[in-house]
């Protein structure tokens, strides 16, 4: 686990994954593109007429926690101004962030992660143009606040993870969350340079 | 568009003029989960500030808890708040001096 760098020569963003790394990559950004593309933004209890001639979008905070901590409320104290605001944006900022998710399991496979992993020793080497690597650092952090919403994770609160056991999941989780932070910090980095 | 309406004087309307020509600011709020560096990064490259500034800014939600990031019109900082949930940051807009 080395994370991301700057390739001095062509500028590209490259890292090497194994496949396991890649896989569970591959299987982080496959979840939040369906939790994107699925989830209802908001449930709908109009008239099935209505609501089928409306081609606007949401106007209300999504339910599920991630989806309102990826789609924020715009205005605090005036829940006319954040609903127009929600109906012409969020739609464009799902697609943006479910097109982002997909490019990084496109991007995995081309550079040779098999659709199902079975051997071991498996490395993948991704090059990513700079343009292409902000795309990935953006998703990052939807991957980042979509495990950390799920997590709970709150300001300062690093001795409570560690004090978990090593086999229970939430740790597991958060072993994960940190390492998207580490390959994230690796790429805002490699980008800056 | 116009259309001819009869003339009333009796309200001013001078009230309008005295409204400031950038009456709105896009905040940005402290959360756990981004990372500095990615903050800073976020607001060199689209605001195009320095690093300095950046990073001063940064600081700012981190300490404060909230930054005013940028001001202008209220278009323009509807536009800033979507790119900043577009980067994944915490952002409302609000009329200057509300907070």
């Amino acid at each position: 686990m080395s994370g991301f760098a700057r390739h001095r020569r062509s500028k590209r963003i490259i890292a090497t994954f194994t496949g396991f790394e890649a896989d569970l990559l591959r299987n982080l950004a496959g979840q939040l593109v369906e939790l994107l593309r699925n989830e209802a933004a908001v449930p709908d209890e109009r008239d099935p007429l209505e609501a089928m001639l409306d081609f606007t979008g949401p106007t209300t905070e999504p339910d599920d926690p991630v989806l309102a901590r990826l789609f924020p409320t715009a205005y605090a104290d005036d829940a006319d101004a954040a609903a127009e605001f929600r109906r012409f944006t969020e739609g464009t900022l799902r697609d943006g962030k479910a097109r982002a998710a997909s490019s990084i399991i496109d991007a995995l496979e081309e550079a040779g992660l098999p659709h199902e992993l079975t051997e071991g020793g498996l490395m993948i080497d991704v090059e990513l143009e700079p343009a292409e690597a902000e795309v990935w650092m953006r998703s990052f952090t939807d991957l980042r606040l979509a495990l950390a919403t799920r997590l709970g994770v709150e300001e300062g609160d690093e001795e409570r993870w560690a004090a978990l056991p090593d086999d229970d999941p939430r740790a597991q989780a958060h072993d994960i969350y940190e390492w998207v932070g580490y390959l994230q910090e690796t790429l805002v980095q490699a980008l800056m340079r | 568009m116009s259309a001819p309406s009869p003339v009333e004087l009796d309200e001013p309307v001078t009230e309008d003029l005295t409204v400031p020509s950038t009456p709105w600011v896009t905040i940005v709020w402290n959360d756990p989960v981004n990372l500095m560096s990615y903050v800073a990064y976020v607001f060199q490259q689209y605001f195009g500030y320095d690093k300095k500034k950046a990073e001063r800014l940064m600081m700012q939600v981190h300490r404060d808890g909230k930054s005013v990031v940028s001001s202008g019109s209220r278009e323009e900082m509807e536009r800033d708040v979507q790119a900043m949930h577009e980067y994944g940051l915490w952002a409302t807009l609000e009329k200057q001096g509300r907070s």
